[in-house]
């Protein structure tokens, strides 16, 4: 038998490729390509009379002209569906939890249960869980489904085109859009779907900044700063201000994305972006049903689920952090006030603080984990409807400014755990996983200290 | 439609490369072009609700899932769709990778009946690595609409190998697809499929390439595939072609990577 050593082999492979020369590649893909048309002149006949309407969508959907300003449209469209839709539901559920929650009192007494256990359960657990359901499941079943149509439309590419050129002059990929609206379901998702971009240098810069779009974990977030809070700012257009508010933190996430990317190729990451051609798919109705149950069931509640899940200790955990007396002090007013002045600085409180270090597992459980940390405090509120939480904000110094800045850090600030291992995975580098989190957490710091500083000097608050 | 659970949170780490065989008579890779169906296709045989999107790169991992027919189980891997197998992005290495060395017992490509010609680049390049291919002529109900016809009992005499066509959105023709699919493993047929032939003098260095090692090799790549990927100069390629060689027992000297600055 012939056994050639892998030496031997190579010395061939080296003698023969100076015989074919260096063009080899070209001349395959060529032979390739020939013969693909070749068969499918053979095989394809097209009648191609009418104007597809396709193209006639693009020529407006794509346009220089009324690209961006329809798809700011949409986006506002979207979210001002979502806050006046998920407005009644909101309240309802809210009244339904929290009457249930005397009758569980009703119960507890009824058992002679100790105050502690009735603390740590219903006004702890339960009720921080009441205010996850009736704050977060509205705006996501409606938010979900919507963006969900629009991906499955196949409007995603489209905008990817209508933002390449800005991505472009960042020197970015323009592909990076797209990873981006993978990021709007989960960051995690995100940088993995950074995968499509061929440069590492580009996928670096991707991957780096594709925190800058809020994720499912995040939204909700929003949304309820949005509504309880900005939103009330003016009266009569409630929905509307809140909408465009929204819109405008994402606008903004969007404009701080291609200003770290920027200046990452301009530093760090040093290069000129490469071309690609991205295909634009054509345009497919969604099938309704399907789109629901799986918008509904996969992202909705599986969000909710995850919420409820890391809230019950997180709440649990937080009620007893808040009972724990050191020296007279509790021990989450112990790290709040060691975090307050910090906190302040950048517009915020030292508990916004801890309740994004504690949130650090997954974002859905920040905003559970401050209502809980307030809640806490003695304050004792009659929480009852969606205004009484505003007014526990209230009560707790909160201002515009407060609710501003609460949604800016939450847009900006470090990723959630898994994303940061998922780019440990895909980096393979222990200093880039670094940066992910650095990088996001100065800038939110920077804007929030910025903004507040901004709105201190002209007095505005 | 939209993310699911298995495609966001944790779940991104679970993917695997190499598919645990036991308990299923196939495996079945899942090519493409990006928004081909794949992942509907997917979706259709096996039941599971893969994210699908209408937008080209969506799927950058391998999913996996599994379906019954005929009595048999076969695993089934959707691999990231890719317009060619020759580009160095990771995606398409994933998808290059599985089908070389994940020892699938078939491809089946999912091709877009309204544009043929781009998804046939494609499906030659895999005609070049494995005989086992079916290829699934997908959106077909959107050729139709666009009055685009494909005769596509000659295309599968010209390429030599089964083509199916579908509409999988309407699950329309994917039993047909399970058939061919099942022929083509069970070897009922022996495929011979029609490659691309290059110029003379590639193809004379090819064939004494191809006869010095084709005795040495008892893998299952194609010998002629093999011998043009070692002549082309893909570094990351020809290590992974060493690696597997080494691996599946035909020993060679490790210092082989070492010696190999092509």
């Amino acid at each position: 038998m012939n056994i050639m050593s892998t030496d031997r082999l190579i010395t061939k492979i080296r003698m023969l490729r100076e015989r074919i020369g260096p063009n080899l590649r070209d001349r395959v893909v060529s032979s390739i390509y020939q013969h693909a048309e070749k068969i499918s002149r053979n095989v394809v006949q097209k009648n191609e009379f009418k104007q597809d309407l396709d193209i006639c969508i693009d020529n407006i959907a794509t346009s220089r002209i009324f690209g961006l300003p329809l798809m700011l449209l949409l986006l506002s469209g979207i979210l001002w569906l979502t806050i006046t839709g998920a407005n009644y539901p909101s309240q309802l559920l809210a009244k339904l939890f929290f009457g249930i929650e005397d009758q569980l009192t009703v119960f507890f007494r009824f058992l002679n249960a100790p105050d502690w256990l009735h603390g740590l359960l219903v006004l702890g657990i339960y009720r921080t869980l009441a205010w996850v359901v009736s704050v977060m499941l509205p705006p996501m079943a409606i938010f979900f489904p919507l963006f969900t149509f629009c991906e499955d439309l196949g409007y995603l590419p489209r905008v990817a085109f209508n933002l390449d050129h800005f991505f472009k002059k960042a020197g970015a990929h323009g592909k990076q859009v797209l990873t981006m609206c993978m990021g709007f379901g989960c960051n995690a998702a995100g940088v993995i779907a950074c995968r499509i971009i061929e440069s590492p240098r580009e996928r670096l810069i991707a991957i780096l900044t594709n925190n800058f779009v809020p994720c499912n974990g995040r939204f909700p977030t929003l949304f309820a700063m949005a509504a309880i809070f900005i939103g009330t700012l003016v009266n009569n257009s409630h929905n509307l201000t809140a909408s465009l508010f929204v819109t405008g933190v994402i606008i903004l996430g969007i404009m701080i994305t291609l200003l770290v990317s920027w200046i990452l190729s301009k530093s760090l990451l040093k290069g000129i972006p490469s071309s690609f051609t991205l295909e634009l798919p054509p345009y497919r109705l969604p099938k309704i049903g399907s789109l629901l149950v799986r918008s509904v069931i996969d992202r909705t509640i599986f969000v909710l689920i995850r919420a409820v899940i890391v809230a019950i200790p997180a709440g649990a955990f937080t009620w007893i952090f808040a009972n724990i007396h050191v020296g007279g002090i509790t021990l989450i007013d112990l790290f709040a006030s060691w975090l307050q002045d910090f906190g302040r600085l950048i517009g915020l409180d030292g508990y916004i603080i801890v309740a994004f270090i504690l949130g650090l597992p997954a974002n859905e459980i920040v905003l559970p984990i401050l209502i809980m940390s307030y809640l806490s405090q003695g304050a004792m509120l009659e929480l009852d409807s969606i205004t009484a939480l505003r007014d526990l904000l209230l009560s707790n110094g909160w201002t515009w400014l407060t609710a501003l800045n609460m949604s800016l850090f939450s847009l900006l600030h470090f990723p959630c755990a898994t994303t940061l291992l998922t780019i440990h995975k895909e980096t393979q580098s222990t200093k880039w996983s670094l940066l992910a989190a650095l990088i996001p957490t100065g800038v939110a710091i920077i804007v929030c200290f910025l903004i507040t500083q901004v709105a201190h000097f002209f007095k505005l608050v | 439609m939209g993310l699911t659970r298995k495609s966001t949170g944790i779940y991104t780490f679970l993917e695997e490369f190499h598919t645990d065989s036991s308990g299923y008579q196939a495996i079945i890779a899942l090519a493409g072009n990006p928004n081909t169906g794949k992942s509907t296709v997917f979706n259709g045989l096996t039941g599971l609700n893969q994210h699908t999107g209408n937008w080209p790169g969506k799927t950058v991992t391998l999913a996996k899932g599994f379906y019954q027919h005929k009595g048999k189980q076969i695993a089934l891997v959707d691999l990231p769709g890719t317009y060619s197998l020759l580009a160095q992005s990771v995606e398409e290495q994933v998808a290059r990778d599985f089908i070389c060395f994940g020892e699938p017992d078939a491809v089946v490509v999912v091709t877009d009946a309204t544009c043929l010609e781009r998804n046939l680049n494609l499906t030659l390049q895999i005609m070049e690595i494995t005989s086992q291919v079916v290829m699934c002529l997908n959106l077909m109900d959107e050729a139709k609409r666009k009055n685009i016809h494909i005769d596509h009992e000659k295309l599968a005499k010209l390429l030599g190998i089964p083509i199916v066509p579908t509409a999988a959105r309407s699950k329309e023709g994917l039993n047909a697809l399970k058939d061919a699919i099942d022929q083509t493993v069970s070897g009922g047929k022996r495929l011979r499929p029609k490659t691309v032939c290059y110029d003379q003098e590639l193809e004379t260095t090819l064939a004494e390439l191809t006869s010095d090692f084709s005795s040495t090799f008892s893998s299952r790549i194609n010998s002629r595939w093999l011998a043009l990927r070692l002549l082309d100069s893909d570094f990351t390629m020809v290590k992974q072609i060493l690696r597997y060689i080494n691996k599946t027992g035909n020993n060679l000297p490790s210092s082989s990577e070492e010696g190999l600055d092509l």
